[in-house]
Parts: C-alpha cells; sequence; structure tokens
C-alpha cells in the first residue's frame, strides 16, 4: 500500500521569496544571522556564566578562599624567589610584591579561562547534542566565569596596596582597558583549543602543558624590562610575540602608574598576535562548529 | 500555500563511520601523528595505496525526504530505531547540519529532545527552572511569568530551594517536563519526552500534550507510543531507512507501520561473553487462526542450569497486559542446552483487536541474563463479533467471555 504525500511540496511555495521565510536551513551556508543569533541568545550566555559561577562558589568559603589563597601564596614564593634569591630589580620604585601581583591576576586569568574554555565544550556535551544555540557562548562563558576569581583576587591587590601604602595614579582608570584585552587574548587561543578538543579527544593532555611552559616564557615573577636588558632589544621583540607579554605590561603601567613603561613596538607586536589568534580561534571554530553535534 | 510552515525540500544527511566501523566517533591526535610517521618509513607507493584502500563508509541517515507542514498541524513522525527519525528532528532543530536538501521555516520553532536538558544537580530547582528555560529559548520575563504554573504543574513547591541532586527521580522528570510543557513556540518538535514518570504523571503529560496540540500550535511529535500518537496526532508521516514511506492521516500511517511490522521478527546480535536472545519471532499463521506463537531462539557461551524464558506482552500505550513463562507451566521440562528454541502458544489470548508488542527476557535458576525489549510487534484480530478499531465498547485491553441473561421483573 503506497499512499499519498500529506502535501507534496508545491511549486508555488518553493517559489515564495526567501525573505518570507523566518529560517532556512541548508548545508554548508553560514548562517547570515549567526552573530544577530548570538546577540538573541545573550540571556543563555548570562544564564550559563551565572551556572558556573554559582556553581564554583557553592560551598561559599572554600570556593571563594581557594580564589584567594592560590594567588596569594603565589606571589609570596614568586616575589621571595625572584627578587630576594635571583636579586632581580623591580619596576621603577614600585614594591616588587605588587609589580609580581600585578601580572598574576591577568596570568591567572589567562591561564585558567584557557583551560576552562577549551574544556568547555566537553564538558556541555549534552547541551550540544540536544539543544541548538551559537556555541560560542559556551567557551565565551567559560573566559566569563575566570572573570569573577579575577575580580576575587583583585581585593588582595587592594589589601596590598593599602598595606605597602602604594598609591594608583591617574592610569589606573585605563585598567578596563587591558582587562578587555586579557579577556581578547584568553578567547582566542581558547575557542581554538576547545574545537581541537572536540574533535581529537587527547589534545586536553597538552593543555595543561601549554599552560605551564607559558608561565616560564611570561614576565610574570619578574620584570618585562630585566628581560629586554638582558636579551637586547631584536630578541625581546621576538619575546613580545607572546601575547601576554603585551597584556602584563599594560596591567603593570595601569597599576604601577608612572613607575612601570610600556615598550610600545613590543606592546603593539602582542596587540597583533592576540588578534590573530582572536581571527584564527574564531574561523577554526565556525568551520568546526557544525560537526560538533555529530562528533561530540 | 501561504499556511505551510514547515517545507522540507530533498533532504539528506550523511554520517560518516570510520573505517573502523566502530563506535568511535573522534580520533586521537596520536592515532593521526602515528599513522603519518608511520606512513612516512614506509615507501610513497604504499602509503598512497593505504590512502586511497580506507574510504570512509558513508551511512545516508536521511535521503531525499520531502514534505510540508501545515500551520496548526499535529503530525506524528513514525518509524523503527534507525529510520532516522532522531537525524530529522536533529536537523529541525539545527543541532545538526543537513548534506543536502533545504528545510524552510516560518514561525519560531523550539525543539524538545530531551526533558531536563542543562539541568545542574547543585542548583536548587528554582535556579533550574531559569537554566533550563533559557537553554529551551524562553527569556527571563516569560520564566517569571510562568514561574507558578511550572512550579504547581511540577509539585515541587516545598523543595524549591533544595539542589536537585536531593530530589527523587519522579520530582526531578517532573520538574524537567514541567518547564518543557510551559515552552510556548509556534512550532514545537518533540522527541519521546512522553516516556518519563509515573503512570499517572504520564497522563498529566498527555493531557498537556493534547492542550498544546489543540492550541493552534503545529507539533511534530516523534514517540515509539503509538497510541500517544494516534490520540494526538491529526497526521503521520512514516520513516524508513531514511525515506518517507508513507504518509497521511494517523490512522492510515499507523496502519500502514503496522503492516510493515506485524509478524516482524527481531534478529538480535550476539554476544560472547553471555547468553543471549538471538531471534524472535511471532509466527503469522497462528496470529491469523487467532492464536498467539512466539519462537525465541537463545545461545548462551555455557550450558544453562535450567532455561527460564519469559514472554511480556504490552498494549500500544506501553503497558504491560500479561506476562508468561516457562515455570507457569508444570508440564514444561527446563533444558540445559546452550542453544535452542523455546517457543510458547496461546491458544486464543484473550486479547481485544489490537497493536501489542512484547518483550522477551532469558535468565536459568541463578540470574537473569538477557532482555530483548519491543522485540516484536503483532497486530491482534480478536475472533469476536465486535468490529475491528477502536470501539468505545472495547475498553482495556482484556478480552474477558462472559454471558448475558435476561430476565423480566
Amino acid at each position: 500500500m503506497i499512499m499519498s504525500p500529506i502535501s507534496t511540496p508545491s511549486p508555488a511555495a518553493s517559489s515564495l521569496i526567501e525573505s518570507e521565510w523566518d529560517l532556512v536551513i541548508e548545508p554548508g551556508r553560514a548562517e547570515k544571522n549567526y552573530w544577530a543569533d548570538l546577540w538573541r541568545y545573550r540571556e543563555l550566555f548570562y544564564i550559563l556564566a551565572w551556572r558556573d559561577i554559582s556553581v564554583r562558589y557553592k560551598q561559599t568559603f572554600i570556593g571563594v578562599a581557594w580564589a584567594l589563597i592560590q594567588p596569594f601564596l603565589t606571589m609570596i614564593v614568586m616575589t621571595i624567589i625572584f627578587s630576594r634569591v635571583a636579586g632581580l630589580k623591580t619596576e621603577g620604585g614600585a614594591p616588587y610584591a605588587i609589580m609580581v601581583f600585578a601580572a598574576m591576576l591577568p596570568w591567572n586569568f589567562f591561564s585558567s579561562s584557557l583551560s576552562s574554555s577549551s574544556q568547555s565544550l566537553i564538558g556541555n556535551a549534552n547541551l550540544i547534542s540536544k539543544v541548538y544555540f551559537p556555541r560560542l557562548i559556551v567557551p565565551a562563558s567559560a573566559v566569563v566565569t575566570s572573570f569573577a576569581d579575577f575580580l576575587i583576587s583583585f581585593v588582595i591587590l587592594i589589601g596590598m596596596m593599602i598595606w605597602y601604602g602604594f598609591a594608583p595614579s591617574w592610569q589606573i582608570l585605563t585598567l578596563p582597558i587591558f582587562v578587555f584585552v586579557a579577556f581578547l587574548a584568553a578567547l582566542g587561543p581558547g575557542l581554538y583549543l576547545t574545537a581541537l578538543n572536540v574533535k581529537y579527544r587527547d589534545f586536553r593532555y597538552v593543555i595543561p602543558f601549554l599552560v605551564q611552559f607559558g608561565l616560564y616564557v611570561t614576565p610574570v615573577g619578574f620584570s618585562s624590562a630585566v628581560i629586554r636588558e638582558k636579551l637586547g632589544e631584536k630578541l625581546f621583540l621576538l619575546y613580545s610575540l607572546n601575547p601576554m607579554v603585551g597584556v602584563i605590561d599594560g596591567f603593570r603601567w595601569a597599576i604601577l602608574g608612572g613607575q612601570s613603561t610600556i615598550y610600545f613596538p613590543g606592546f603593539l607586536l602582542s596587540l597583533l598576535v592576540i588578534v590573530f589568534f582572536l581571527v584564527l580561534g574564531i574561523w577554526y571554530f565556525r568551520k568546526m562548529e557544525k560537526s560538533f553535534a555529530d562528533i561530540i | 500555500m501561504s499556511d505551510v510552515v514547515i517545507s522540507v525540500e530533498n533532504l539528506g544527511k550523511r554520517y560518516e563511520l570510520g573505517s573502523g566501523g566502530s563506535g568511535e566517533r573522534y580520533t586521537a591526535l596520536r592515532d593521526v601523528i602515528a599513522n603519518k610517521v608511520r606512513s612516512l618509513f614506509r615507501n610513497p607507493q604504499s602509503a598512497i595505496r593505504n590512502a586511497s584502500e580506507a574510504p570512509a563508509s558513508d551511512f545516508w541517515a536521511l535521503k531525499d525526504v520531502s514534505f510540508d507542514i501545515k500551520q496548526g498541524e499535529v503530525v506524528g513522525i513514525i518509524g523503527r530505531n534507525g529510520a532516522g527519525k532522531s537525524t530529522l528532528l536533529k536537523i529541525l532543530s539545527r543541532i545538526t547540519d543537513p548534506t543536502e536538501g533545504r528545510i524552510k521555516i516560518r514561525g519560531r520553532i523550539a525543539s524538545l529532545l530531551e526533558v531536563g536538558t542543562g539541568f545542574h544537580p547543585e542548583l536548587t530547582g528554582r535556579e533550574n527552572i531559569y537554566l533550563n528555560g533559557a537553554i529551551l529559548g524562553m527569556t527571563r520575563a516569560e520564566i517569571r511569568a510562568k514561574f507558578d504554573e511550572i512550579v504547581s504543574f511540577a509539585e515541587v513547591e516545598k523543595f524549591l530551594d533544595t539542589p536537585v541532586k536531593r530530589y527523587s527521580s519522579g520530582m526531578y522528570v517532573r520538574l524537567a517536563f514541567a518547564v518543557a510543557a510551559h515552552l510556548e513556540p509556534e512550532i514545537l518538535i518533540i522527541d519521546e519526552v512522553l516516556a518519563v514518570g509515573d503512570a499517572e504523571f504520564q497522563k498529566k503529560c498527555l493531557g498537556k500534550m493534547q492542550d498544546v496540540a489543540k492550541g493552534g500550535r503545529t507539533v511534530l511529535f516523534v514517540s515509539h507510543n503509538l497510541g500517544a500518537l494516534r490520540e494526538l496526532c491529526l497526521s503521520g508521516i512514516l520513516l524508513s531507512n531514511g525515506a518517507v514511506v508513507g504518509s497521511g492521516l494517523i490512522g492510515e500511517a499507523l496502519a500502514l507501520y503496522n503492516s510493515m511490522t506485524v509478524g516482524n521478527r527481531e534478529v538480535r546480535a550476539l554476544k560472547n561473553d553471555s547468553p543471549t536472545i538471538i531471534e524472535v519471532i511471532v509466527d503469522d499463521l497462528q496470529l491469523a487462526a487467532g492464536n498467539l506463537h512466539v519462537s525465541i531462539e537463545y545461545k548462551s557461551p555455557w550450558p544453562l542450569n535450567s532455561t527460564k524464558v519469559g514472554v511480556v506482552v504490552y498494549n500500544s500505550n506501553g503497558a504491560p497486559v500479561f506476562g508468561i513463562n516457562t515455570e507457569m507451566d508444570s508440564e514444561f521440562d527446563p533444558p540445559t542446552a546452550p542453544s535452542g528454541f523455546a517457543s510458547v502458544r496461546i491458544v486464543d489470548p484473550p486479547l481485544h483487536t489490537g497493536l501489542y508488542s512484547l518483550s522477551v527476557w532469558l535468565g536459568d535458576r541463578g540470574q537473569n541474563y538477557d532482555v530483548a525489549k519491543d522485540a516484536a510487534r503483532f497486530e491482534f484480530l480478536a475472533p469476536s463479533s465486535l468490529p475491528a478499531g477502536i470501539s468505545t465498547s472495547v475498553v482495556g485491553d482484556t478480552r474477558v467471555i462472559g454471558k448475558w441473561s435476561y430476565r423480566p421483573n
């Protein structure tokens, strides 16, 4: 028994101009309203970020205390090793501990964003395979979650400034700009890595190594001026290919005020690398996005 | 023609199966690198041959699927497991991209492929309502407006501020369904969500779905619950092996599905490490004669200690009607051989005319080994004078024979 279809697609229906349809699903068609969709789903973005933050701090004491203790202890160890043991110079007249902490803030933000955003798609596999939304939301909200830790450890910085009697100058007002740059610096590689992680499930073992390695080639425990002195200008430009060099210099400039100077060629180079990774990350993510639900 | 809200044209979806054909869908970077390195050391000719020798075998989950759905239609999508239903829903919900063809949609679309997507065990009931609502595409204002309704539907008022990890599974599912049920898009896609909760809650869910369906919304509904499909849907689309094999009124579609599956046999993969039910066959000829004859082939890696086999018959709503097993027959001598056929013949089973399915169970004195759920479907035609089909005079599944008499007072 063969039954006739309910209603065969009639030529009249297909000749309708496309604008009459709210949504057209076609293979390989980069939806032209992708960025508009991203905006439309912003509530989901807030709520996913809020979920991660509230789960993280659900056991309030441990959660918040951890965000304070971990950077504080690291700062003390780094100050002792690089200032007392190695005898490196601080920037201008700023206390060494504050200089270290001004770099630890963006570095911790960067490294935890990178690790959490690169795991984010796998961690939300059930969402990806059951609901549609612009997938970009997932790694982006993971970065925002790390930002909560950043804000909490900012309290330590304020405490240290009071302790040392160190008053910031007008440059501190530019800090949000550098926070935004740090956000982009983490998002670019994070997008790339999370997409790679979906495809190559064993790649996650590489990420902790990348983060650890990054700490050694980033001026967290010491001033980048020291590096510039020892390496010379040309090699320092090479060093500035590390995007976090620019971010950290920016943070120190904003927090330490007149005590720190930015080496502009290096800073611009870092910015270029950040933009490059951001474009690469978004491109690769968008390219892989369509197949996430099939392979996750 | 402007009332067509979903237009599907020549839709196709191809999956590439790995050359290994195993369940691994993702690759290990380690293997990719190892293969690259290995091919460097082989002579180039063999490397080329290797590359061309391992074509990923393709599998079309959907092929040339076309249909139109009009405003306000409630359409059931029917088909056996693997017929392409879920793939179709996934493409419609934009979770995955089609390989070819096109779908045009008019109106806001929301899909419900699972209840409780994104629920987080650490969060409270209240928090999860907002979270899940946002995931399903509701705005915060919409959720706030429906909040009380959702809570009272789920019957969790007292536990709103308890983390859902402390909920009983029933409460959890009720809350999850309640959020989903209050979604109000113009087009709703639903997959099997009725299979949740206890019988009473299922009834409530079905009632809610009926409200949704009658509210003039366009609904696409996938379910194995044929009774629910018959009740909720006006029309049906029957999929088989990734193609539309029929569509029309739901009754016709179900009848076609029925004719495809009646007398069907299920052949299952043999598990090497435990006793397995291999094949379940419902005898067509016996069925036509009004008897139910089920034959079960099983195989075991070791001799069984007095084999037990059971059959449970379900109605089209998935509710069990009766069960019968080898222990209930005192004259049956349980075999010990590791393989064979066990058959049961029920002469004139007390069933009304209708569609039934059965599950088969295999065990022995010590333990249960295997269950073949929904192993076969059959349509039973009661040898009574009642007209075939659903009649108001037929209540329940059991056909009880009684003699009426009359005496004037």
